[in-house]
């Protein structure tokens, strides 16, 4: 049997979003520049596409601009949006438990001058809301935090920091990086006062290579990509089209029937949560995000070598995030949570979709169950 | 200038006496393999002495000499210009073109060098050189002969055609691969191993590796490198077979009944028995490993001792006396030090004491081994059934 839980890292891609993809490479393959109507059905397909994905964010179809994906996203939202308004100010305020889309960005913008405050987290990964009011200055021109922790699955209280942002200053830049958010929980840019907002479509079961990013209206950002003007001078280079519309059918899949599929997800979740911490010498730390679950393991050396075992009995998942485990360093987020020593090296993310079903949670479970004893054996002596 | 034949070099292969045309043979048909997935159309002919690579279609230079560059026993590469048998009058305007096309800037001083293998052509071979060298200052005054250190030679060779050329790029030497024997590397994702490998193979000898995979301990990421480590290997010492081994079960029995400090050196020993044996199944005449005096504890030469007690085959360690820092000059140069520092472990932390012993003693190791008595013939013989075995190319 094989057991995929490592939806955080990306996700498999269903029949309809493949179906359109296919249309449009096989048929539909305009170039929505070109002025004959093979380009105006090209084009057809991307502004559909807006208009279908502003429906679930309750925005304007011209609020959505295509992209690479999630990292492109984040990159255009913190380079783009500091430097549209640097002169504002160069102060900028995230959290320690950003992805590394984020965070390095940051980094740069602070070589060329800006400022950066990082906000702690409690030991669930909230941010402090006290340490965010303090951190505010007139200099503030830009603040991103992101909507759901990929490691552990905290959801962060977007509403109240969007409020607490803007009735300090109605200028602050709000960008939220809702990679691992959006399709899960119901996002309303309006109410949570967004500004910026990032979404990858190889997280929600759309292809990978494309994603978008929702720039309100008016809201100035400069550009990262300069060359043919498209995207109204914003994203040069031809849409993506292929891309885009499997990423809408995607988005359109997520929401529709929403709270059935939300509620099936959420079932799967507990059900592993509830018989994986039945095991002795196991624990959860994770947040409320439905499809997210952290979990250490007591007495394991390396994450990496029960990730391999469990693997080998066709159960996949992932040692902190995919994308920070390609290098040693230990999780971000595991120690901004003041997780002890001796689970750093020892915590596995495991990550459901709405495809996951319970019989594969037994299975999982039945298989960490018998792998994870014969493991335990071997720590450092 | 766009040269349609190179010239090949080769020095030790001249000293071979009558294996020579054996040593040729195999170092033509090793450059026939180099060149068969390069774009164009080669042919590699012998001739007294010589080898000719002659291109017949357009082809991209510095692809060609990059692979030639990889082939053990060539020493020269020489772009050369072949003309048909001709006259002084004509051949000497071919001369003159040729030095035209090759260098932009004149200002240089060269030394005719003719070689009168034809003992027809009319003129003598220092004959040819005086009047080289008058035709070319007569053209070009910004040249100078200088007899004793040329800025270019300029090589002259009468044959039955006529060959021409001024720049030999050097090969990497040692013998051509497949001229002394097989060896058994063994083979880590590490920086050392493939250095060995490359080291030996320049030598003419043929390789097999073997690698010790260790799953869940280890990861298919750490197999899928050792396997890239191969491949650039095999790109100067051809096709590399490949026995991946299953060496969880080994390590782990090892771990659980022998003591801590000793884990590293036994399991060496293991490595190396599973090694030899391996080698004996597939004919080698010797083992191969990156070992290098006190790098590790594993490499004092006390440890070293004590593994190689278990051997008896020979074991070639070519980076023995190496620095560190040779040795990754080594890697850099064949290409593997950027695959090998990829930080993927191929040997689970878990399985490293804390303080290993790094005086062993032979004695203490064996008693420690008698704890594994009971079960461990039968997975080394395990381990060796049911290794998976690949062509690396």
């Amino acid at each position: 049997m094989e057991v995929y839980f490592d939806n955080a890292a990306t996700t498999q891609v269903p029949p309809e979003v493949r179906a359109i993809v296919d249309q449009v490479m096989d048929m539909d393959y305009g170039n929505p520049s070109s002025l004959h109507a093979k380009g105006a059905i090209a084009s057809k397909y991307v502004n559909d596409a807006r208009e279908t994905i502003a429906r679930t964010l309750k925005c304007e179809p011209k609020e959505i601009l295509f992209t690479s994906g999630g990292t492109e996203s984040n990159n255009m939202a913190l380079i783009g949006g500091a430097y549209a308004n640097e002169r504002r100010g160069k102060h900028i305020i995230t959290t320690r438990i950003e992805h590394a889309s984020v965070y390095n960005p940051l980094l740069y913008l602070e070589k060329q001058g800006f400022e950066i405050t990082f906000l702690p987290v409690d030991q669930n990964g909230v941010v402090d809301l006290d340490a965010l009011r303090q951190a505010l200055r007139p200099d503030t021109i830009l603040v991103s935090v992101m909507m759901v922790n990929n490691e552990i699955g905290t959801v962060e209280p977007i509403e109240e920091i969007g409020a607490i942002i803007k009735r300090f200053n109605h200028e602050i830049l709000f960008h939220v990086d809702a990679i691992q958010a959006y399709g899960k929980l119901k996002i309303s840019v309006n109410r949570s006062k967004i500004d910026l907002l990032s979404v990858s479509g190889h997280k929600i079961h759309g292809p990978k290579g494309v994603g978008f990013l929702y720039i309100r209206d008016k809201v100035k950002i400069s550009p990262l990509i300069y060359g043919g003007g498209q995207q109204r001078d914003l994203r040069s280079g031809t849409e993506n089209v292929p891309g885009i519309a499997g990423l809408a059918k995607a988005a359109q899949l997520m929401y529709d029937d929403y709270s059935t599929k939300n509620n099936a997800l959420k079932k799967v979740k507990e059900a592993f949560l509830e018989q994986v911490t039945r095991l002795e010498g196991v624990f959860s730390h994770s947040g409320e995000a439905p499809h997210i679950v952290s979990i250490s393991f007591q007495g394991i050396a390396r994450a990496e070598t029960l990730l391999h075992a469990l693997e080998a009995k066709g159960v996949y998942c992932s040692s902190g995030s995919a994308c920070s485990s390609n290098h040693p360093a230990i999780s971000g987020t595991l120690k901004a949570i003041g997780l002890e020593e001796e689970f750093l090296h020892a915590t596995l993310r495991f990550s459901f979709s709405v495809y996951s079903t319970l019989e594969e949670v037994d299975y999982a479970v039945r298989v960490i169950a018998e792998e994870y004893p014969k493991l335990r054996g071997f720590v450092k002596r | 200038m766009e040269f349609k034949s190179f010239l090949i070099k080769y020095a030790e292969i001249g000293t071979k006496g009558k294996n020579r045309y054996v040593f040729e043979d195999i170092l033509c048909s090793n450059i026939r393999h180099v060149l068969r997935p390069i774009d164009g159309r080669f042919s590699v002919r012998k001739e007294y002495g010589r080898i000719f690579v002659d291109c017949h279609e357009e082809y991209d230079y510095d692809e060609l000499v990059e692979a030639l560059q990889r082939v053990f026993g060539i020493v020269g590469i020489c772009p050369v210009l072949v003309v048909p048998d001709q006259p002084w009058d004509s051949l000497s305007k071919v001369i003159v073109d040729f030095v035209d096309e090759c260098y932009e800037d004149k200002n240089f001083t060269f030394k005719s060098h003719c070689r009168r293998i034809n003992k027809n052509y009319p003129m003598h071979s220092n004959d040819v050189n005086m009047e080289c060298g008058a035709v070319l200052l007569t053209a070009f005054p910004e040249l100078r002969v200088d007899v004793h250190h040329p800025d270019v030679m300029i090589h002259i060779e009468l044959r039955e055609q006529i060959y021409i050329y001024s720049v030999t790029i050097p090969g990497p030497g040692g013998l051509p691969v497949g001229t002394n024997g097989t060896a058994m590397l063994l083979l880590s994702g590490g920086i050392d191993s493939p250095v060995a490998g490359y080291m030996i193979s320049k030598r003419g000898v043929h390789l097999e590796a073997v690698y010790f995979d260790a799953p869940p301990h280890t990861s298919l990421q750490a197999k899928q490198k050792v396997i890239d480590l191969a491949k650039q290997v095999a790109k100067y010492s051809g096709a590399i077979t490949l026995h991946i081994v299953h060496f969880t079960e080994i390590q782990e029995e090892i771990y659980h009944r022998c003591p801590e400090d000793e884990i590293t050196i036994i399991m060496r020993r293991y490595m190396m028995r599973i090694a030899q044996k391996l080698a004996a199944m597939d004919h080698c005449q010797a083992l191969i490993t990156g070992e290098s005096i006190g790098q590790v504890a594993s490499q004092t030469i006390y440890s070293l001792q004590v593994t190689n007690a278990v051997c008896t085959y020979p074991v070639f360690r070519p980076c023995i006396g190496m620095d560190k820092q040779e040795i990754v000059s080594v890697a850099e140069k064949i290409k593997t030090y950027e695959t090998s520092i990829l930080p993927y472990e191929d040997c689970c932390t878990v399985f490293v004491a804390k303080h290993p012993v790094t005086k062993p003693k032979l004695e203490d190791i064996e008693q420690s081994e008698t704890l594994l008595a009971d079960v461990i013939d039968a997975m080394v013989d395990r381990a060796i059934e049911t290794r998976e075995v690949m062509k690396v190319r």
